[in-house]
């Protein structure tokens, strides 16, 4: 069974904001739910996968494609909701 | 030792601006056993993250967001919340007035510890034990000349409904005991007494506690410290006439140089190939102008063209800083953000034609 992959699309989006769309839509995700976060500004690859490395989620995959990037993560045990 | 008699595990929620302070601030609070999160407001006006992403000259610098980079260190959750849109009345209207450029300083903390507030009072109604006790900030006495005096200390706890909640591990001994120390959750003589702008005992500390990676804003923690920017951003309300700005306009303000022929047009041109990127995707909000007979800038027209004597003077002006200034003519083209475009062929502005005067910020 493949997981469904939620999308977030940040294209032009430039530091933080991709990392607040991601942390956004992670709080309306379940435990090990996957989303796919395709942005623009190369700076988030480094800044998401450090959110997700601080918040307890998983990444799964990064990779550019272009003038895109991507990560790949899978929400962890908590979504952070509360906020 | 049984379950029962164990202590229970203080929280704290600490604001985290991803300078030295803040990451000093929360490490004396876990040494005390105190379990902290961060929270970082993104005003739209900070110094980080963009300016490295448009910005080629820090391209050899990792980029990294500083505030994450300071709670992993750390060791701590991270919330960061977007409060652009509502930040925006902060700037406009700040109750305390302005520090010494367009920084409501003591209006910002005010807001940012009223947030930090009601996500306390949130969390304690939603979440009950894993909520949180009391507020951290990095602040220090006298540090900056409006906010962190020992008068104001007092108004932003009051006025951000915080009260006594608000600790400053690093200058708590100057001021009254709070609440967590007056509980005992904190020990009041572990925390300390810094003062003033010597950062000596905050670098000692960072010492102690093995921290040598670290940013240090130097004026402060945003570009509303920074006088080239507040001009542009007065000068953005000038021509408007009144005092507003969308989360674009205070972005475009950070890059490229910011010319004004004429009140009602300012040429915001590229000085570098990361700005170019930058501007080119602000090309189906404003008219833009490239140079196509030879390599040269991309300009955004903020405004709007009263005859074709002030396009031509416009293009002019752009073909100044493309490489072709030292020729008698340079073709550009003129796009309007639906895409349809012309193009001109103009003799570049001479130095003399550029008016210092225009210079914005
Ligand atoms: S420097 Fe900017 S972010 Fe920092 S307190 Fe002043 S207005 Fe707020």
């Amino acid at each position: 069974m493949t997981d469904v992959i939620h999308d977030l699309d940040t294209r032009r989006l430039l530091c933080p904001m991709p990392v607040i769309k991601t942390q956004n839509k992670v709080r309306t995700l379940s435990t090990g739910d996957c989303l796919k976060v395709v942005c623009t500004d190369p700076g988030a690859l480094n800044d998401i996968p450090a959110w997700c490395r601080i918040n307890g989620h998983e990444v799964l995959e990064t990779g550019e494609q272009g003038n895109e990037c991507f990560v790949v993560l899978r929400v962890g045990e908590d979504n952070g909701a509360l906020f | 030792m049984t379950q029962a008699t164990q202590p229970i595990k203080r929280r704290a929620i600490a604001l985290v601006s991803g300078g030295l302070d803040s990451m000093l601030a929360v490490k004396v609070m876990q040494e005390q056993g105190i379990e902290v999160e961060g929270v970082n407001f993104f005003t739209g006006f900070c110094v980080e993250g963009h300016t490295h992403a448009i910005r080629k000259k820090d391209k050899d610098k990792e980029k990294r967001n500083n505030s994450l980079w300071v709670a992993e260190q750390l060791g701590i959750k991270l919330h960061i919340i977007d409060i652009s849109e509502e930040y925006k009345d902060v700037v406009l209207n700040p109750r305390h007035g302005y520090g010494a450029n367009l920084n409501p300083c003591l209006d910002c903390k005010i807001f940012m510890v009223n947030q930090a507030t009601l996500m306390i009072n949130k969390a304690r109604e939603f979440a009950g034990d894993r909520g949180f006790d009391f507020i951290v900030t990095g602040e220090v006495i006298g540090q900056r000349p409006k906010s962190q005096r020992k008068e104001t200390m007092p108004i932003i706890s009051q006025e951000s409904g915080a009260d006594d909640r608000l600790l400053r591990p690093l200058c708590a001994r100057n001021l009254p005991p709070t609440l967590p120390e007056r509980e005992g959750w904190v020990n009041r003589d572990e925390l300390h007494d810094f003062s003033g702008r010597n950062r000596k005992p905050q670098m000692a500390l960072a010492k102690k506690f093995g921290l040598d990676d670290f940013a240090q804003p130097a004026g402060g923690c945003c570009f509303l410290t920074d006088e080239s920017y507040s001009n542009k951003l007065s000068d953005l309300w000038k021509a408007r006439n009144e005092r507003r700005y969308e989360l674009d306009d205070i972005m475009l303000l950070k890059v490229g140089r910011h010319l004004r022929p004429k009140p009602h047009y300012k040429l915001i041109i590229s000085r570098e190939e990361g700005e170019n990127r930058f501007l080119e995707g602000y090309r189906y909000m404003f008219s833009s102008i490239t140079t196509v007979s030879c390599p040269g800038p991309l300009a955004l027209v903020d405004g709007s063209f009263e005859s074709d004597e002030e396009l031509q003077q416009a293009a002019a002006i752009v073909a100044r800083y493309s490489k072709g200034r030292v020729l008698d003519e340079v073709t550009l083209e003129i796009r309007q953000p639906d895409g349809v475009a012309r193009q001109v062929t103009v003799r570049p502005a001479q130095p003399d034609d550029v008016l210092p005067a225009w210079n914005v910020g």
